[in-house]
C-alpha cells in the first residue's frame, strides 16, 4: 500500500480527501487525514457573527460529517514533518505516518502574541478580532450594549486572510449602527498598512468610493508598533498615535508552528511554494494548499478551491513519474458585502487585478464585477449553502478553475 | 516610460519615481534620490539598500517584518532612517521596484 497524508482538514484538506479519494484506487493508496479539531467552522461566516446576523450555530458543523468512506481520520496534533524520511510524527503518540506523498493544508492563524500590548488586560474586553469564533462571539456579545465612540479598524501586516474582510467589516458596522439608530455617535476608522483601502487601483477606487459614502476614515500607511491598554490607543513605528474606545485587531498571521518545528517555512511560518505546481520547494513530493502556501493571491477559500483541481492533477503526474502539467494561475474570487442588503464581487489572479464587468453564472447570474448589487449579496449568503453542500465534499461547482476574461473589461482611460 | 536626470545619469523611472532599470542604479544615484526624498544617505543606510537590493534579486518579497528581521536594522532604526514610510522610501532609493501587497 501507499500513503498519502493531508495534514489540516479545514476548507483545502477536506476538499482534497474528498478528490483524492474519488481519484487513487483503495486497493493501492490509503489516505489519511491529520487534524487537531473536531469543528469545520465556516470561516466566511465570522464576519457576521459580531453584527447577530449569524451565530455559532451557523458556522460550525462536525468535520466527520465531510469525510469520504475510506478515508482515515487522526484527531490529533501534528510534531513535525521529517521530509528526510517521508514521516510525520504526532504529538503524545508514537504513531508515526509514512508517507509517499504528502499535502499540507494546516493554514493560518493569528498570533496577536506579536504585537506588544495586543494581548494585554484589554483583550477580548474592548480589544477583539473577529477572524476566530471566541472573538467574533465576544464581539457581539459587546457590540450589543456598546453605546458608542472610537471604533478603529487595524489590519497589523501583511498577508492576512482573507484581504476583503476588514473592509466588509467596517462597511457591516456602518449598516448596523445605523439600523440601531446611533451611527452618529460613532466614528468608525480603518487603519492600515496598506496605502490605500485595497492594493489593486481599479478596485480600490471603487471601494474607496464605497468608504466614503459611509462616513468611514481610512488611516493608510500604518504600521503598528505597540497598543497601550492604559490610554487605549495604537502606536505605530513612526509614533503615530490613534485612539480607541474599541479596538477591531486583524493580528499578524502566521502558519501553523508545526511548520517551524518542520524547518518547512519562511520567517512567518508560511511554506515557500512552487506558485504554478503547487509543490512545496525543494520537496516534490509535498505539495500546499490554501493559506499554509506563501503564494502572492489572496489567502482566501475561494484559492484554495481553484488550486485543488491543479493539486489532484499534479499528485496524478507525480505518482505516474510524468511531468506535472497543470498550472496554478492564482485565481481568487470573493464576494464583498457593502451593506446589509448589497455586495460586490471582485476576480482576479497572479496577473490581472480585479476588473469590472459581468461574472457569468449558470440559472441565477451574471453577477455584477466591482458592482454594487443585491444580487451579489444573495450570492455571498447563498454560498454558505455551496460550501457545505457542494464545495468541501468536492463536487463541481459552475465556475471555472482558472480564471476567465469573459465578461470583464479594462476601464476606459485605463493605463496598468 | 519617463527619463529622469539623476547625479547626471539618465534614468528610466515610472510614474511613481521608481526605477525600471535596476541596474541603473549606483552610489551616486542612490544619494541624488534620496535627496529628493529629504535624506542624506549615510554608511547604516547604505548597509539597507544593499540588503534590499540583494533580496529583490533574490526574487525575496519584501516586507518591514524581514528587514526587522535582518540583523542590519530594527523596525524603528528602519523608520528612523526612513521616516515617514520607509519601506517605499528606501525601495525608490534602493532602485527597485516598490513592493507590492499581494492581496
Amino acid at each position: 500500500m501507499k500513503n498519502v497524508v493531508i495534514l489540516g482538514a479545514g476548507t483545502a484538506g477536506t476538499l482534497m480527501a474528498n478528490k483524492l479519494r474519488k481519484k487513487l484506487p483503495a486497493k493501492t493508496w490509503n489516505i489519511t487525514v491529520v487534524d487537531q479539531e473536531r469543528a469545520h467552522y465556516y470561516q466566511p461566516g465570522f464576519l457576521f457573527v459580531p453584527f447577530g446576523i449569524y451565530s455559532e450555530q451557523d458556522v460550525i458543523k462536525p468535520k466527520d460529517n465531510f469525510f469520504p468512506k475510506g478515508v482515515n481520520v487522526i484527531y490529533a496534533k501534528v510534531d513535525r514533518i521529517i521530509p528526510e524520511e517521508n514521516k510525520v510524527t504526532l504529538e503524545n503518540s508514537e504513531k508515526i505516518l509514512d508517507y509517499d506523498f504528502l499535502i499540507i493544508a494546516t493554514g493560518t492563524r493569528i498570533a496577536p502574541e506579536e504585537t506588544p500590548g495586543l494581548l494585554g488586560d484589554l483583550w477580548r474586553k474592548e480589544i477583539f478580532d473577529f477572524y476566530t469564533i471566541e472573538g467574533a462571539v465576544a464581539l457581539a456579545k459587546y457590540l450589543e450594549t456598546w453605546k458608542g465612540g472610537k471604533m478603529v479598524v487595524n489590519i497589523t501586516e501583511l498577508p492576512y486572510k482573507c484581504p476583503v474582510a476588514p473592509l466588509e467589516f467596517i462597511f457591516l458596522a456602518d449598516a448596523y449602527f445605523k439600523k440601531k439608530g446611533m451611527r452618529d455617535k460613532v466614528e468608525i476608522s480603518l487603519v492600515t498598512p496598506l496605502p490605500g483601502v485595497f492594493t489593486k487601483p481599479i478596485a480600490t477606487k471603487m471601494l474607496s468610493k464605497v468608504v466614503e459614502e459611509k462616513n468611514i476614515n481610512v488611516i493608510p500607511d500604518y504600521n503598528v508598533c505597540e497598543v497601550d491598554n492604559v490610554n487605549k490607543k495604537i502606536i505605530d513605528y513612526a509614533g503615530t498615535e490613534v485612539e480607541f474606545d474599541v479596538l477591531v485587531t486583524i493580528p499578524t498571521n502566521k502558519g501553523d508552528d508545526m511548520i517551524e518545528r518542520s524547518g518547512l517555512g519562511d520567517d512567518l511560518n508560511f511554506v515557500p511554494t512552487d506558485k504554478f505546481t503547487l509543490q512545496a520547494v525543494g520537496h516534490p513530493n509535498i505539495f500546499v494548499i490554501g493559506d499554509a502556501a506563501n503564494l502572492p493571491t489572496s489567502k482566501a477559500g475561494s484559492v484554495a478551491h481553484f488550486a485543488a483541481e491543479v493539486v489532484v492533477e499534479n499528485l496524478l503526474c507525480a505518482i505516474e513519474g510524468k511531468p506535472l502539467e497543470a498550472k496554478f494561475d492564482g485565481h481568487a474570487n470573493c464576494y464583498i458585502v457593502t451593506s446589509y442588503s448589497k455586495g460586490t464581487l471582485i476576480d482576479f489572479n497572479y496577473d490581472t487585478e480585479p476588473l469590472p464587468g459581468v461574472y457569468p453564472y449558470p440559472v441565477v447570474g451574471p453577477f455584477g464585477l466591482l458592482k454594487d448589487t443585491r444580487l451579489n449579496y444573495f450570492g455571498k449568503m447563498f454560498f454558505k449553502w455551496m460550501y457545505w453542500n457542494l464545495l468541501l465534499p468536492g463536487r463541481s461547482l459552475p465556475v471555472t478553475d482558472h480564471m476567465s476574461m469573459m465578461g470583464k473589461r479594462y476601464p476606459k482611460h485605463h493605463v496598468n | 516610460m519617463a527619463q529622469k536626470e539623476f547625479a547626471g545619469q539618465m534614468i528610466e523611472v515610472n510614474e511613481e519615481g521608481y526605477f525600471t532599470k535596476p541596474e541603473q542604479w549606483n552610489k551616486d544615484v542612490a544619494g541624488a534620490v534620496a535627496k529628493e526624498e529629504g535624506i542624506e544617505l549615510t554608511d547604516k543606510h547604505f548597509a539597507v539598500l544593499d540588503y534590499l537590493r540583494t533580496r529583490h534579486f533574490a526574487g525575496d518579497a519584501l516586507t518591514i517584518r524581514s528587514i526587522g528581521k535582518s540583523g542590519i536594522v530594527d523596525v524603528k532604526d528602519f523608520y528612523a532612517l526612513f521616516p515617514g514610510a520607509p519601506l517605499k522610501k528606501a525601495t525608490k532609493i534602493a532602485g527597485i521596484p516598490k513592493p507590492t501587497g499581494c492581496i
